[in-house]
């Protein structure tokens, strides 16, 4: 009982997708946990499953067998309904193509979570400009997605990601559409918001990128063959393995 | 997410492709506006003859002259004028239900009254016509029995023609009037009875036949165009009937056999046989309508489909930030519903506009009633629901992830 549980926890879980009578297994049979502050990338060839393995942990996707713990409890017990609030409140996406509405403007599309928590307009776009302030984009507030470039859409789409306060930042691939100087700046945004103990985990295929997080986990056709975590090791998690 | 922020999203969406949107309307925008003014030209018509009926008044038979025979050849009816009045005299003395007879000829002329004229329908009769048609004075008296001997030159008018010959105000009993250059009194102004009646101007029967439409060739000293009587009670059309078919047939010796020369009826009972009709062919224009409503709500079904797939990614990202499928749902139908509702009220417009149009052009009544627009907004909301469900449906089925994937 007061033992802390962990935010996310992974127990054997596989996720075969059947297509024409073939399965595939796209997730095999994978365990770890995801600890509150943590930053982790997830890394892997192409194929290997780990989109797959993001949306379960967003609660898009359910494993085939096994089960995914969100604070303890088995999403697999909740309500589709229930899981699609919690994707409001609890889970910020960011995609590679960044996936913002085209025809709203960032500070609509920054807001949009909010308008499936049952807030206020006035109040979502109060919290949307601040969220937009916190990654520099509140001068482009009323900017619609194509004025933007691909950076700064991608800042608007965390503004998004963030807006609910979320338990933890899914981003697939969130530096795949960038030029290296911009992508490292996105990194270094997601960096500074894992300094403030935001729960952050990355696919990246970079291998720059991923040192840059304490810990990377590595698939190869679905499954985990590498769970590495790096120095420097924070000092309250240093009793760790 | 509320029913208001499915219509503000909804609203949001259609004004992004406002033509899309109107052209989307517009199955409903005509379906509505038939439907409105089908039903208000078509409780217009049902007015009109019920104002008829009534103004014919109750239990009145009619009898019209019938087809009479010259040299074995059968002319057509009323071609010849067959009844007198010393048949009037017959029937209101020899058939005792009948309380009250005339006989009537009847003409167009011009009245003028000073600098003003106008013209109407002269009719010829009795004082008997007024009571057969319970039509009282407004002011003024019937003819005086002298004057209906006599061939009297006194005038009684409708309301329409004291209307268009005397300024307001002014007291048109006892002023001058002339029809055909014969200056007549004004004794008397009827109360209204409804617009096509009102247009006429009574004069006695002796005057017209003896000034005005004596000349006409098929008519003789004591022959009148129409008679019409007055049944005392309701039960007793069907027997006043009979009996004055045999005492015409005994009066003008038809031999048994032959066809009657008159022909007795009963005006209020084909009116409202007639009414009938209206009423089935209003009720098969309003289903026609509706088919035009149906049209336009497949066509926003159409049109919602094919909105679905384009924004299937819209979909998807709305699904992954935490949308519900309820909410993907409600907010699709919103759309469906604002569209029915937008083009139903455009549709009550026009149909309102459209229905005031015919009425002023063709001279036709309308009537517009709460009932009819409600049942219309009624109608395309429901299409609304209808249409818009499955579109609506399809789209919070879409998985989210297969969503995500789509460009
Ligand atoms: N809906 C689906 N139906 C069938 N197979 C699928 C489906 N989605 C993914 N797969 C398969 O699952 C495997 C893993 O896919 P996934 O998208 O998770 O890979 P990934 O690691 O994200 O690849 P990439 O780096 O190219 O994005 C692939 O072999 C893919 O073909
Ligand atoms: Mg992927």
């Amino acid at each position: 009982m007061t033992a802390p549980q962990p935010l996310i926890s992974l127990q054997s879980v596989s996720r075969t997708y059947r297509a024409d009578g073939v399965a595939v297994t796209a997730v095999r049979n994978v365990s770890f946990d995801i600890e509150r502050g943590e930053i982790v990338a997830v890394m892997g060839p192409s194929g290997s499953g780990k989109s797959t393995l993001m949306n379960m942990i967003g609660l898009l996707d359910l494993p085939s067998e096994g089960a995914l713990y969100l604070e303890g409890a088995d999403v697999a017990d909740l309500s589709e309904d229930h899981r699609s609030s919690l994707r409001a409140r609890s889970i910020g996406f960011v995609f590679q193509s960044y996936n913002l509405l085209a025809r709203h403007n960032a500070i609509e599309n920054v807001a949009l979570p909010l308008v499936y928590c049952g807030i206020s307009r006035k109040e979502r776009l109060a919290r949307a400009e601040q969220s937009l302030e916190s990654v520099g984009m509140v001068h482009r507030a009323h900017h619609f997605p194509r004025q933007l470039s691909g950076g700064e859409q991608q800042r608007v789409a965390i503004a998004r990601a963030l807006i609910a306060s979320p338990l933890i930042v899914l981003a697939d691939e969130p530096t795949g559409a960038l030029d290296s100087r911009t992508g490292a700046e996105i990194l270094a945004l997601f960096a500074a918001l894992n300094r403030t103990g935001q729960t952050i985990v990355m696919i990246t295929h970079d291998p720059g990128i991923a040192t840059q997080c304490r810990r990377t986990i590595r698939l190869h056709d679905g499954a985990l063959v590498a769970d590495e975590t790096l120095a420097p090791i924070p000092p309250e998690r240093s009793a760790a393995p | 997410m509320t029913m208001l922020q499915g219509f503000q999203i909804a609203l949001h969406a259609l004004r992004l492709n406002p033509l899309r949107s109107i052209l989307t309307m517009l199955g409903i925008v005509i379906g509505v506006a038939s439907i409105v003014t089908v039903f208000a030209i078509g409780s217009g018509a049902q007015l009109r003859l019920q104002e008829q009926i009534r103004s014919i008044g109750a239990n009145v038979l009619m009898i019209n002259p019938g087809a009479v025979y010259q040299g074995g050849v059968r002319l057509k009816d009323g071609s010849k004028l067959t009844m007198t009045e010393s048949d009037v005299q017959a029937i209101l003395e020899q058939i005792p239900e009948i309380q009250a007879a005339a006989g009537s000829i009847a003409g167009t002329a011009q009245v003028i009254h000073e600098s003003k004229n106008w013209n109407t329908t002269i009719n010829g009769t009795t004082t008997g016509h007024f009571m057969v048609r319970d039509w009282q004075l407004a002011t003024g008296r019937y003819f005086s029995g002298s004057e209906e001997a006599g061939a009297g030159k006194v005038v009684i008018l409708g309301s329409t023609v004291a209307h268009e010959l005397f300024a307001p105000g002014e007291d048109p009993i006892g002023a001058q009037i002339r029809i055909m250059k014969v200056p007549l009194e004004v004794v008397g102004i009827l109360d209204r009875k409804g617009p096509a009646q009102d247009d006429v101007a009574f004069v006695p029967l002796t005057t017209a036949k003896l000034r005005f439409l004596g000349s006409a060739s098929n008519i003789n000293r004591d022959s009148v165009a129409y008679i019409i009587a007055k049944v005392a009670a309701d039960g007793q059309m069907a027997g006043a009937r009979t009996e004055i078919e045999n005492l015409l047939r005994q009066r003008h010796r038809i031999p048994a056999g032959q066809e009657d020369d008159f022909k007795v009826q009963d005006p209020a009972a084909a009116m409202e046989a007639q009414q009938g009709a209206i009423r089935t062919v209003a009720l098969l224009l309003v289903a026609i309508a509706s088919v035009s409503l149906l049209v336009g709500g497949i066509s926003i079904m159409n049109v919602m489909i094919v909105s679905v797939t384009e924004r299937t990614r819209e979909i998807g990202i709305r699904r992954a930030l935490g949308g519900r499928m309820r909410d993907i749902r409600l907010q699709f139908l919103c759309e469906a519903l604002v569209l029915c509702l937008l083009g139903g009220a455009i549709g009550v417009g026009a149909g309102v506009t459209l229905s005031m149009t015919v009425a002023r052009m063709a001279g036709w009544i309308t009537s517009i009633d709460g009932q009819a627009i409600g049942l219309a907004l009624a109608f395309s909301i429901a299409t609304g629901l209808i249409f818009g469900f499955y579109p609506a449906h399809k789209a919070s089925k879409l998985s989210p992830i297969e969503a995500l994937k789509t460009e």
